[in-house]
Parts: C-alpha cells; sequence; structure tokens
C-alpha cells in the first residue's frame, strides 16, 4: 500500500471489523487471542498516527477535532491493554470449561465488533451515525455479559438489555427532536444531521425544542453512562460477564455515552436562549455520587463493588462537567482518563484474583498481599489511586473538580466532599480485608499477565506527579471547547 | 379553526390509531391476544409511514413502510407465537399493575406528551408537531406496558411498540435522513432479542420467562 494513501480513520475503523470477521472464522484459541492482540496493537498506533497527519475535513460522516482524538487513542490503548490480559484471562476460563472453543472465537469476533462501534461513536460527524455506533457497542455488550449463560450471567443480560434499549430509544427521540430544531434553519436532509453544521447554526435553532430534545438524550445516554437512578443495569452486567468485559464496560463504554453527552452539551451551549444543561448534569451527577457512595458500603461481591466505584466516578466526572467553566472542565476531561486507566487496571487484578480464589465473594478473599504480592500490591495502589489518594492521578482531578467548585458554589462543594469521603471509606474498609492478613482461599500460584496493570497504574502515577506541558496545553484548550 | 387538507387528515387520523392500539395493548392480559393487537399496532404503523413516503414524495420510506408490514406485523408475530407455544405459556399475563390505574397512568403520559410537544413546538410546522406528540404517546404507552407486565414476551412486545413510536416520530420529521438505516438497525435489535429469548432458552434455565422469577436470583443475597 501506498505510505500516503495511509488513512488512519479509516484504519482505527476496518481493522477492528475486518478482524472481527476474520477472527469469527478462525477456530484455535491461542492463534485467535493471539489475533486478537494483534488487532487491537495495530489499531492503537493507527489512532496514534492520527497526531501526526493532517487532519481529514469534517466530512458528512467523519471528524476528527481535538476533543475526540483524546479518547480515541485512550479507547484503542485500553482496547490494546484489555486484549492483554484477555489473552491469559480467557485461557484460565477454557481450562476450567466455563468457556468452550466456540464461544471463545464468538467472543473475540464480538471484542473486535465492539471497538469497531465504540471507535465509530467516537469519529462520526452525524448525529444519527452516532447513534447507531453506540447501538452496536451496547448490543455486542449484551452478548459478551450473557456469555457464561448462568442464571445470573443471562439475568443481567436481560436487564442490561432492556433498560439499555429504553435508553438507545430516548436517545433516538431526543436526535430526531434535534433534526427537527435543525430544519428550519440547516434545511432538509443530510445537512441536519452533521454535527459540525449544527454547531455552527445552533443559535438560531428553536430553544424549546432543543431543550426538550437535550433532556431526552440526557436521559437516554444517561442511561448507558450509569447515572443514578438510571443504572440498575451496570452492577449486574459488571459482576456476571467476563471479567476483560467488565473493565471495557468502566473503562471505554461509559465514556463512550458520556462523549455523546459532551457532544451536545457543546450543541446546546452555543444556543444562549437554550436552558442551560449545567443544573441538570449537577443534580445527577451529585446524585449518583452520594448514591453509589453509600451502595459501596453493602456490596459483597468484588466486581460489584467496583462496579458502583464507576457509577461514582461518573457522578463526580458529570458534575465536573455540569459546573462548566475551563477550570472544571479540565478536571471533568482529566478525571475521565484517569478513571478509564485505573479502573481497568483494578479489573484486571480483580480478574486474576477471583479466578485463583474461586469466587468472587469479598468475605472469602483474604491477605492478597501475603498469598500473592505482585496481584496483592496491583490491587492495593489501583484503589488508593480510585479512591483518590495522593499522588496519584485522580487525587489531582478530584482536588481540581473540589477547588474549583468550593470557589463557585460552597454548598455543592460540601457534598460533593462529603460523598468523596464517604465513598473513600467504604473502599479503605473493603481493601483492608481484602489485601492484608491471613490468606484465605486458594493461595495457588497466578498465571497473570501483569504488564496491562502495571502500564496503567504507572500512567496514573506520572499523570499524579507530573503532567507534561504539551498535555496540559492540550487538554486545558478542549476544555475551553466545552465552554 | 383552520382548515386541514385531506392528507393532513389521513396522516393525523392513522397517527392517532397508534395511540389507540397502543391502549389497546395495556389491558389485553393473554399473550396471543396481545400479539395479535401488536400485529395491528405495526400494521397501522406501516399504512402511516407509506402515506409519509407518498404525501412527502419520499420513495425510501416505503422501505420502512416494507420493514414495518413484512416483519413486525407478520414475521415477528408468527415467530412469538410459536416461541409462546414451545414455551407453554400461553397462560394469563400477571400485570404488574392492574388495568385500571395502568389506563389512567396512559391517560396522564397521552396528556403529558401533548402538552409538553405543543407547547415547545409552537412554530413548527402543524403536521409534523403532531406527528411528534402522537409518537411521543407511543413511546410513552411502549414505555407503561414494559413497566407495568413481568412476562419477557410482553416486555418484548412492549418495546416493539415503543419502537414503532420512534419510527412514527422519524418518519414525520420531513426529509430526515438516516431513517430506513435506523430501521433497519431497530430490526436488528429485535430481531436479537427474539432469538434471545428462544436460544437463550429462558423457559429452561428460569423455568418460566417470568422475569420476576429472574428477580429471586441475584448477586448477592440479603
Amino acid at each position: 500500500m501506498n505510505p500516503h494513501s495511509f488513512d488512519p480513520v479509516a484504519a482505527v475503523l476496518l481493522i477492528p471489523i475486518g478482524s472481527a470477521a476474520l477472527l469469527a472464522m478462525l477456530p484455535g484459541y491461542r492463534l485467535t487471542a493471539r489475533l486478537n492482540v494483534v488487532a487491537s496493537l495495530a489499531t492503537f498506533l493507527s489512532a496514534l498516527l492520527l497526531f501526526v497527519i493532517e487532519r481529514p475535513q469534517p466530512g458528512p460522516y467523519v471528524l476528527v477535532d481535538d476533543l475526540n482524538i483524546v479518547f480515541i487513542v485512550l479507547n484503542t490503548f485500553v482496547g490494546f491493554t484489555t486484549s492483554i490480559f484477555s489473552a491469559s484471562y480467557i485461557a484460565h476460563e477454557l481450562e476450567t470449561g466455563r468457556l468452550t472453543p466456540v464461544y471463545l472465537r464468538f467472543y473475540h469476533a464480538m471484542y473486535q465488533t465492539m471497538m469497531f462501534g465504540m471507535n465509530l461513536a467516537f469519529v462520526s460527524n452525524n448525529i444519527g451515525l452516532m447513534w447507531v455506533a453506540v447501538e452496536i457497542a451496547t448490543l455486542t455488550t449484551v452478548l459478551m455479559v450473557g456469555i457464561y449463560r448462568t442464571h445470573a450471567a443471562l439475568e443481567a443480560a436481560w436487564k442490561y438489555f432492556i433498560l439499555g434499549s429504553v435508553g438507545i430509544a430516548f436517545a433516538l427521540f431526543g436526535t430526531i427532536l434535534v433534526y427537527m430544531a435543525a430544519r428550519p434553519v440547516v434545511g432538509e436532509g443530510q445537512d441536519g444531521m452533521i454535527w459540525t453544521a449544527l454547531v455552527e447554526h445552533s443559535q438560531a435553532f428553536d430553544p424549546a425544542l432543543l431543550n426538550v430534545a437535550f433532556i431526552f438524550l440526557f436521559l437516554g445516554y444517561g442511561t448507558k453512562v450509569g447515572l443514578a437512578p438510571l443504572h440498575a443495569w451496570l452492577p449486574d452486567a459488571h459482576a456476571e460477564g467476563p471479567t476483560p468485559i467488565s473493565a471495557v464496560l468502566s473503562g471505554l463504554l461509559l465514556n463512550v455515552a458520556l462523549y455523546a453527552l459532551l457532544r451536545f452539551k457543546i450543541l446546546l451551549a452555543a444556543n444562549p436562549a437554550a436552558i442551560a444543561p449545567g443544573p441538570l448534569m449537577v443534580t445527577m451527577g451529585l446524585l449518583s455520587l452520594v448514591f453509589a457512595a453509600f451502595m459501596l458500603y453493602r456490596r459483597r461481591d468484588i466486581k460489584r463493588l467496583f462496579a458502583y466505584s464507576s457509577i461514582e466516578h461518573m457522578g463526580i466526572i458529570v458534575f465536573a462537567f455540569g459546573m462548566g467553566g475551563p477550570l472544571a472542565n479540565f478536571a471533568g476531561l482529566l478525571h475521565m482518563v484517569m478513571h478509564s486507566l485505573t479502573k481497568s487496571a483494578i479489573f484486571y487484578a480483580v480478574g486474576h484474583i477471583s479466578q485463583i480464589k474461586g469466587t468472587q465473594r469479598i468475605s472469602r478473599i483474604r491477605g492478597l498481599t501475603v498469598s500473592h504480592p505482585a496481584l496483592g500490591w496491583g490491587l492495593v495502589t489501583g484503589v488508593v489511586a480510585i479512591a483518590g489518594l495522593p499522588p496519584l492521578g485522580i487525587f489531582m482531578s478530584e482536588f481540581l473538580v473540589v477547588s474549583s467548585t468550593f470557589a463557585r458554589q460552597p454548598l455543592l462543594a460540601i457534598v460533593l466532599v462529603l460523598g468523596l469521603l464517604l465513598a473513600f471509606g467504604a473502599l479503605t474498609l473493603r481493601l483492608t480485608s481484602v489485601a492484608f492478613g491471613e490468606p484465605r482461599g486458594s493461595t495457588k500460584p497466578a498465571e497473570a499477565s501483569y504488564v496491562p496493570m502495571f502500564a496503567h497504574l504507572a500512567l496514573v502515577l506520572m499523570a499524579g506527579i507530573y503532567l507534561p506541558a504539551p498535555l496540559v496545553v492540550w487538554f486545558q484548550h478542549v476544555a475551553r471547547l466545552l465552554g | 379553526m383552520q382548515m386541514h387538507s385531506l392528507e393532513f387528515d389521513i396522516s393525523h387520523a392513522l397517527a392517532g390509531g397508534l395511540v389507540l392500539i397502543s391502549f389497546m395493548m395495556l389491558y389485553q392480559d393473554r399473550l396471543y391476544s396481545l400479539l395479535n393487537v401488536f400485529a395491528l399496532h405495526a400494521l397501522v404503523l406501516a399504512l402511516s409511514v407509506a402515506w409519509q413516503a407518498f404525501i412527502q414524495n419520499a420513495p425510501h420510506l416505503y422501505v420502512t413502510a416494507a420493514i414495518a408490514l413484512v416483519f413486525k406485523a407478520i414475521v415477528i408475530p408468527v415467530a412469538l407465537h410459536r416461541i409462546i407455544k414451545q414455551l407453554g405459556i400461553h397462560r394469563d399475563i400477571e400485570s404488574a399493575v392492574g388495568i385500571g390505574p395502568t389506563m389512567l397512568a396512559g391517560m396522564g403520559l397521552v396528556a403529558l406528551s401533548m402538552v409538553l410537544i405543543l407547547r415547545v413546538t409552537a412554530e413548527a410546522d402543524p403536521l409534523a408537531r403532531e406527528d411528534i406528540a402522537f409518537a411521543l404517546s407511543v413511546v410513552l404507552l411502549g414505555l407503561l406496558v414494559m413497566v407495568t407486565r413481568r412476562n419477557a414476551v410482553s416486555q418484548v412486545v412492549g418495546f416493539m411498540s415503543l419502537e414503532n413510536g420512534l419510527v412514527l416520530a422519524a418518519t414525520g420529521a420531513k426529509g430526515m435522513p438516516l431513517v430506513v438505516e435506523i430501521s433497519v438497525a431497530f430490526s436488528i435489535l429485535i430481531a436479537f432479542i427474539v432469538i434471545g429469548i428462544f436460544l437463550f432458552r429462558i423457559r429452561e434455565r428460569f423455568d418460566s420467562v417470568d422475569v420476576s422469577a429472574l428477580d429471586d436470583y441475584r448477586g448477592e443475597r440479603r
């Protein structure tokens, strides 16, 4: 292929979908798991190329701008590390017979299809196409959540399916209303759905229609973000599916839905007569944070525990974007990235731990730092990071959210801090029992892949200590875009 | 009172008919009759979409109408009939809520969507705004069917009627792109659900497709 005609945007989409087709046909676990890793790596490298090449002009379907490039790179990176983790995780599942080779073939094909859906959602410049892409990503995760076909897995998949479908229906209704609002201004047909055209003309749209549209979009995509009280699917889906899927659900799919919301938030912010989306987002964000913080105390299943922690962090992020302004937006973006990296690292550790112990019940896991030092300390670092302790990256973003809120809305900041402290308490409580003390359960040595976990944690630590100046400038620029 | 054209009256009647049939769904207490009412719902949707295709001079919408007619009014109800027979669940639907309160809630939802949409779209073209108002009613009524039923098959029927409302909204918004693609995507989604019910053998796993039986199992028993 002529190197000049290489198009990274097309590669980010075509590599996953092409390899999905290939993986669906190839037998043999070793080959397909490796191919899955190679395809994910190739996608990641093409995503990195997006930084280098000249960006394509925003077309009717595809757009690459400063906002989505961060997410595409993050998405493909976590997709790549998860594929490494998945290879060693799945090997164990085959041994124990929880998955059969046929299902495995299906699993790998679905994994790449999901990556395709998420990348498509990020690069799409068309709100209809974005909706279809989010639907693809959701459907494939539903199938993977139910892949064990146990009683609990099917229940979780069914619940996810029904709630996700209702969410997606609301999001579509909102999308149609946006088109209705755009039609008198932008004109009939294609243009009424192109995001860049919509933003350009947004100030002339009928504000009332835009408001109603945003409410529907917020409820619809908010269901997928896992905001309380629309979160019911999230803990089950995380707990019952294979752990690599929990990692991408928390780390990536929630981000995709949030990204869709951010696009519409920008659209609304460009119209001065429309309602400010801020208060709505602040309320839902705080509600999710406080609710999830309380729920953390009652968890007995380790994957459910971290699923609720994802709801908590999504609450913080939505809150930050709801507050708006350069500083809070900066914090929100940073928090999204840090949460993705940390939460997926935690799920890598949890996946191996629950395989070794043969259980996900917190009460049956004890003294991990003694029996499995690498996994145990990895988990400790991850939980310390997710609880928001210095010097890790999440501390920094949470600190920025809290301090910017104190400067503007001290009352909200008190609730925010309360929620953060509650969650911190719950997580440390569980962590001490799981990580320290007399080991309980199986102490057989782990056949784990540590590289993905420690790579993520190292990145989070690095971000907490020192953020490179170009990255800061980049984030600040994007934060200003978000208004 | 302004005079409306015949075009307006016919599309109005068809959209209003969809809302009425959604109401009929609320009080069906047998699975077979629920399926029959749904087939009628899909048939009226197909007529409505075809009418929109005709008056908007948008031939691609005929594809959406054909999908509604063949897939939703014939294939899916027949497939669900067979599934119900094979699973042996053609007994009464257990409504989670009684018929009276459900109908009252339905009326409330329709009133809500009329007030909401007609108020915010005062300046839009009257055909489109009333179409959207009806569509939102159908969507909300479909949601109501989903929350008042516990049976997995009837939840799916509720979801499909909700989706019919979305197709009504999308075809009513003149010149909206991707309508056909979206209706195809939705058909795939529904096919997935129906195949899912069957392939996952919910009966085999849970002894019934009663979702309340699923609730018995939770990852963490308190």
